[in-house]
Order: C-alpha cells, then structure tokens, then sequence
C-alpha cells in the first residue's frame, strides 16, 4: 500500500511535469509580419509556407499581410507584442527601424528580423539566406542554354542584395560560356506583374533568350513561355505556371529556421544572432529540374549544388575583375561577407550601369 | 406604387445626411461580407471600428493616422470647390517630405530650436512647388490638370527613390535605400510620453480653422464658391480665373507637403522609400466624404483612417484578410456616390396627397 501510494505520487509528479512542459511550449505565439499578400507566389508566400511549418510543429501563430513599410509598420508590430505573442518575424528590410524600436519597449518579446543588419537590444535577431548560391546555379543553367548569348535579367532595386545576385548570377554563366553578357532592366519594384511582364518583354525583344528575375511575381516566367525563352522561377516553385519555361527555381526555404527559432524560444535557449545560411543548411533550395536540360548538365548542376552545400565551391571565387577590368577579388581566394553585404560594383561581362 | 422625381432643388438636409448614410450602408455590407466569407459578422465589426480605439494608445494612434488624411483633405476642398481636380496630393506630399527631408538631413548633426520651423517650412514649400506644375500648365497651356497631376505623383516616387538609393543613402547603412536618421531637433514633438501623436495634429487643426475662415467669410471663398458651381458666370462677374487656379493649388500643395513633413519628422524619422501609404489618394474620399466642408473633413478623416487601424486588429485578433480595409474605404466611396442620387432626385408615393 505505501509502495503504491509511493508509486503513484512519483508517477502522478512525472505525469504533471510532462503536462507542464507541454503546456509551455504549446503557449509560445509567434506573429508574422508581411510586405506583400500571401498569394504572391514570391516572398511573402514563401515566409506564409514557413509560418504553416511552425504551425505543423504545434505553435500558435498570427500573420499580419500588406503592412506598408511606413509609419504604420511600427503600430502593427507594438499590437503584436501587446497581445501575447512570444516572438514576432518581421519579414522585409523596411521594417528595420520600427523593429529595433519596438523591441526596446517589450524586453521580454524576441524579434527577427529579415534580411536587415541592426541588433539594438539583446531581443532582436536577424536573418537572411544566401540566395546568390541559388543564381550561381542559374547562371550555370543559363550560360549552356543560350543560344544568341544574350542573357536577360529584370531586376528590383539597386540594392547589395540584387547587385550580388546579378555578380554571381554572370560569374557562374561566364564559366561555361566566356561569350555570354548579362543584359539588366530595373524594374524598381518587388511586385508588380504588369512592369516585370514589360520588362521581360524589353529584354526579349532585345535578343535575351534566357531570362532570370529578383522580383517576386509570376508574370516573367509567363511571358517567357508565350515567347518561346527560357526562364527561372522566383522564391518559390514556378514550374506550374510556365512549364516549357522554367529550367528550375530558388526557393526560399524558411520553414526550418522558424521552426528552430520558436522551438528556441519555447525552450528558454533563445539568443541574439546574425544568420546568413545557404544552400548547405536548406534556407536556400533548388526545386526539381527541367527535363529539356541535356542530362549532363543536370549532372554538373547536381554536383555544383552539392559542392555549393559543402563549401567546396565559393560563388565568388577570385579572379574577379569590375566592368572596368579592376581586380575585386585575387585568384585564389574568396570574397568575405563583409564585402558581400555591401557589394555594389558589378562585375565583368554586366552590360550598363548600376543606377545611382 | 413609388415613382422617382426629380426636387426643385437639390436637398440641404440630404446633402448632409448621405455621408451618414454611406456609412451606415457601409457597415451593412461589410457584415454581409464578413458573414460570406466565414466570420461572425458582429464580431467582425467589432474588431474592426471598436476594439483598435478602445484604449488612449489606440486612440492616439486614430489620430496620429487621421492627422494627414485631414490635412490633404482640407487642401484638396479649396481644388474641388473651385472646380480644380487636383488627384496628385500623394505627389506633392512626398515632394514636400523630399524637400524637407533634404533640408533636415543639411542637420543631421546639429540641434537647435531653429531647425523645426525650417524644416516644416520647406515640406510646404515644397509641395506648393509640385503643386504649381499642373496649375501653371492649366492656366497658361489648358492642359488637363488631372492627367498632369496623376502622372506628377509617379515622378515624385521616382525621385524619391533616386534620392534614397543613390545620393542621400546613409553612408553608414551599408547602400540600403534609407537616409540617416533626423536629429531630434528636425523631429515633432510628442504630445504624450508613450504615444505616437505629435505636434502635427496642431498643423491639422490650424488649416480646418483657416479653411473654415476663407470658404465663408472671405471674398476668396466666394470666387470660389461661384466658380465652382459655373465657370461662365465666374467669368462674367469679372474675377481672375487664373490667379485662383494657381492659388487653390498652391494652397493644396502647402497642406500635402505639410501631411510629408508630419509623416517623416514625426513617426517616422528619416527618408525611405515609403513615406506615406497613399493618404494623397484616401484623402480624396475624405474630402468628398466630408462635403468639402471643414467640419465635415474631421469627422470623414476619423471614420477613415479607422478603416486602416480596424483591419489590422481584424487580421490580428479573426485572421481576416486585412485588404478588406481598402474595400470597406471604396464601399464608402461608392454609396456615397450612389446615396448622391437622392439629393436630385426623391421617391413619391403614387395615391398620397402630395
């Protein structure tokens, strides 16, 4: 009898402790805060499939879509952290300032932050993925596909992140193709179907027959397809919507950082850091390729991929040399993340100038 | 049996009343919807117009977001009373934030009492700059000021962009499109610890008053008043058609640029790529909403600027599409066009006496 007395309180104790933890980490909320709809296909609908992820994981979560990146950035995000919620993505550059502001006034609420660079108070984390792995991909695609060596480019705003991606989208294309030259049209926008259909257009027109994008909507890859060119999709898998077009796509992988990061937060070991993943820890992934690539090509492509994912290969690998023919990066070695985050100078074989 | 006539003349009462009206239509429709797409429409509505004012941080964010729709809206009333279709407020607001942000970045690292005055005074300059293109093209080429002034708002954005990105960029922000911060002496102050509202609601409250003034108590006003009921007759009267043009825009230009300078000295505190999420086009419902009338103005900048709050906290709280927000602005825009019909026309009863 004291033995089961005994028995069962131990067992009873086990059983409230097991409930207790559960609760816990069932309690954790996490918000999200998007630039765009979460229809875009792009961007927001990439961060929306992470958000479901975590939900899967068994977490609360609320997302907040089309939040502008003006004044009204800041009320959403104190709204959030005013109404239970644990930790709270904010999910586009422009939300840098309100979420360094808002986190001093909720000390107790974890912030993270996208693709941004300012940590003011121990609450606030960021993050980004190293997309430019994904175009040195695409521009090994694109330099054995062209055939009039013209590659087309729309591309969003003069910004590091964009100039990165078209250095090393050319860099990988000039490596199988020395001939080729990378054409660009700034769309000056994310999203907005009818100006990246116009601009697909203008670079198709201009003997482009490969075209790679850095907006988020569908419509390049859709008016690729009614002109016969190839094309890659944007953040998420475009195939479905241009299925002759698109040779592959880079997708934005969030999911299993969020699931971490509120996993962290739900178990007390949450801390500040800067996170800039790739290929290699499946931020950044490359959807299923076409069947009208010759099959060794898919076979480097594969390789490069998993080369890309050890570190075996760099995607800025010197030498490199700026439109002007001076060196950026000695033979040899590799550009540091201190020059890929600011990295505004083109490299060799880009055709015009970085708007200023 | 009802048959529709035609009044005598256009009804006061009514002319008053169909803003109420719209409203009211508004909210039905909007439970309709609410209730199609699966949420408890009560609730719904609640969430959207009670629960973002229902304590002082909600309601001084109601302010914070009606004080530039006020603004625009004022200035746009001297355009639409006169018959000047000014659509380009959202151009001359983010020109006038451009020239004051210009001028406050010159400060950056200065204080001083001075800097505030300069700093406004050149956001209102600068939007009676814009502003002034499609006046003077109007006047002395008779272009069409609603196509000059639409396209101006897209160069402005332009610019601006231009301005963030390349020369203006903060050197120490590693080429992202956004400017220094201000110092704090380019900045409104705030008129509660705590709270978002700033001294700029001062700015709102001084142009209703002064718009107030000159729509009924001045000469102007009257030029005003005739011509936009009929431009022949404001022509036969002898008054300076031209002169006014360009004075209603140059008013309505200071007022947008003044709504910029609200936006980037107060809540915001620099120059980036948006600085106003389109008050220069929501503002135009809330001119109309408001009868053009000052008074009328306050309450239409409320009601709308809680369509903004209200779809946040729907999104927040039900996990509604927060886009219903701009739905619920163009339903009020459309009944109240819609509701306008009964200040010509009204319902008769066939069979009663009158």
């Amino acid at each position: 009898m004291h033995k089961f007395l005994i028995r069962s309180f131990v067992s009873s104790l086990v059983l409230l402790f097991t409930l207790t933890v559960a609760a816990v980490a069932k309690d954790v909320k996490a918000a999200f805060v998007y630039i765009g709809p979460t229809g875009d296909h792009g961007w927001t609908y990439q961060h929306d499939v992470g958000r479901k992820a975590v939900e899967d994981a068994g977490f609360k979560t609320t997302y907040v879509e089309g939040v502008p990146e003006s004044a009204d950035a800041e009320r959403v995000l104190r709204q959030l952290a005013n109404s239970g919620h644990d930790i709270i993505f904010t999910t586009s550059f422009g939300y840098m300032n309100p979420t360094n502001k808002v986190a001093k006034e909720f000390p107790n609420v974890k912030f993270e932050h996208a693709t941004g660079y300012k940590r003011e108070h121990p609450n606030v984390a960021t993050y980004a993925a190293r997309f430019y792995e994904g175009r040195t991909i695409l521009g090994t695609i694109a330099g054995t596909m062209t055939k009039s060596n013209v590659i087309g480019y729309v591309a969003s705003f003069p910004i590091p992140e964009v100039i990165r991606g078209i250095n090393s989208f050319t860099l990988a294309a000039q490596k199988v193709n020395p001939n080729i030259k990378t054409k660009i049209v700034w769309a000056f926008t994310w999203y907005d179907p009818g100006k990246e259909a116009e601009a697909a257009k203008a670079l198709i027109d201009q003997g482009a027959d490969v075209i790679a994008q850095h907006t988020d909507s569908t419509a390049i890859v859709q008016m690729a397809e009614k002109a016969g060119v190839y094309a890659f999709g944007q953040a998420s898998d475009m195939d479905k919507f241009a299925p002759k077009a698109v040779l592959t796509s880079v997708e934005n992988n969030w999911g299993p950082y969020y699931v971490d990061r509120v996993k962290a937060v739900a178990n007390g070991t949450w801390s500040q850091k800067d996170t800039w993943h790739g290929i290699g820890d499946g931020m950044v992934v490359i959807s299923g390729l076409d069947s009208q690539m010759p099959s060794d090509l898919q076979a480097k492509v594969k390789k490069l991929q998993a080369d890309l994912a050890s570190g075996k290969v760099h995607s800025f690998t010197g030498p490199i040399y700026d439109q002007k023919g001076n060196l950026m990066v000695a033979e040899g070695k590799t550009a540091d993340d201190g020059m890929l985050a600011g990295m505004m100078t083109y490299v060799k074989g880009v055709e015009g100038d970085i708007p200023k | 049996m009802i048959k529709i006539v035609k009044r005598d003349q256009p009804s006061k009462a009514i002319f008053f009343f169909t803003p109420v009206l719209a409203i009211f239509l508004t909210l039905i429709a909007g439970g309709i919807i609410f209730f199609i797409l699966g949420f408890k429409p009560i609730e719904a509505l609640k969430f959207f117009f009670i629960v973002p004012i229902a304590d002082k941080y909600g309601f001084s964010e109601l302010l914070l977001k009606a004080t530039p729709l006020c603004l625009i809206a004022i200035g746009l009333s001297f355009c639409f009373k006169s018959n000047n279709w000014n659509i380009g407020a959202e151009g001359q607001l983010t020109f006038g934030a451009i020239v004051s942000g210009g001028v406050a970045l010159l400060f950056y690292d200065q204080e001083g009492f001075y800097i505030l005055p300069i700093v406004i005074l050149a956001g209102a300059i600068g939007g009676m700059i814009y502003a002034s293109i499609p006046a003077i093209l109007k006047t002395y080429f008779n272009t069409n000021e609603i196509l000059v002034s639409l396209m101006l708002v897209y160069v402005s954005k332009l610019i601006l962009d231009y301005l963030v990105v390349g020369p203006w960029s903060n050197p120490e922000g590693f080429n992202f499109p956004e400017t220094r911060q201000f110092s704090d002496s380019a900045r409104l102050p705030l008129l509660f610890e705590g709270l978002r509202i700033h001294a700029g609601i001062f700015l709102a409250l001084a142009a209703v008053v002064i718009s107030w003034f000159v729509f009924y108590k001045t000469y102007l006003g009257f030029q005003m008043k005739v011509s936009g009921f009929s431009l022949k007759t404001a022509k036969y009267a002898g008054y300076k058609g031209k002169k006014m043009i360009i004075l209603v825009f140059l008013i309505s230009g200071a007022c947008a640029g003044l709504a910029g300078v609200g936006e980037i000295t107060g809540p915001i505190g620099q120059l980036h790529r948006e600085v106003s999420p389109d008050y220069g086009f929501t503002a135009i419902i809330v001119a109309f909403l408001g009868r053009l009338h000052p008074v009328g103005i306050i309450f239409a900048s409320l009601v709308v600027a809680i369509t903004y709050l209200g779809a946040e906290t729907a999104q927040i709280f039900m996990q509604i599409p927060k886009y219903t927000g701009q739905v619920f602005q163009g339903m009020i825009l459309f009944f109240l066009l819609a509701s306008d019909y009964l200040l010509f026309f009204k319902f008769k009863f066939i069979g009663s006496k009158k």
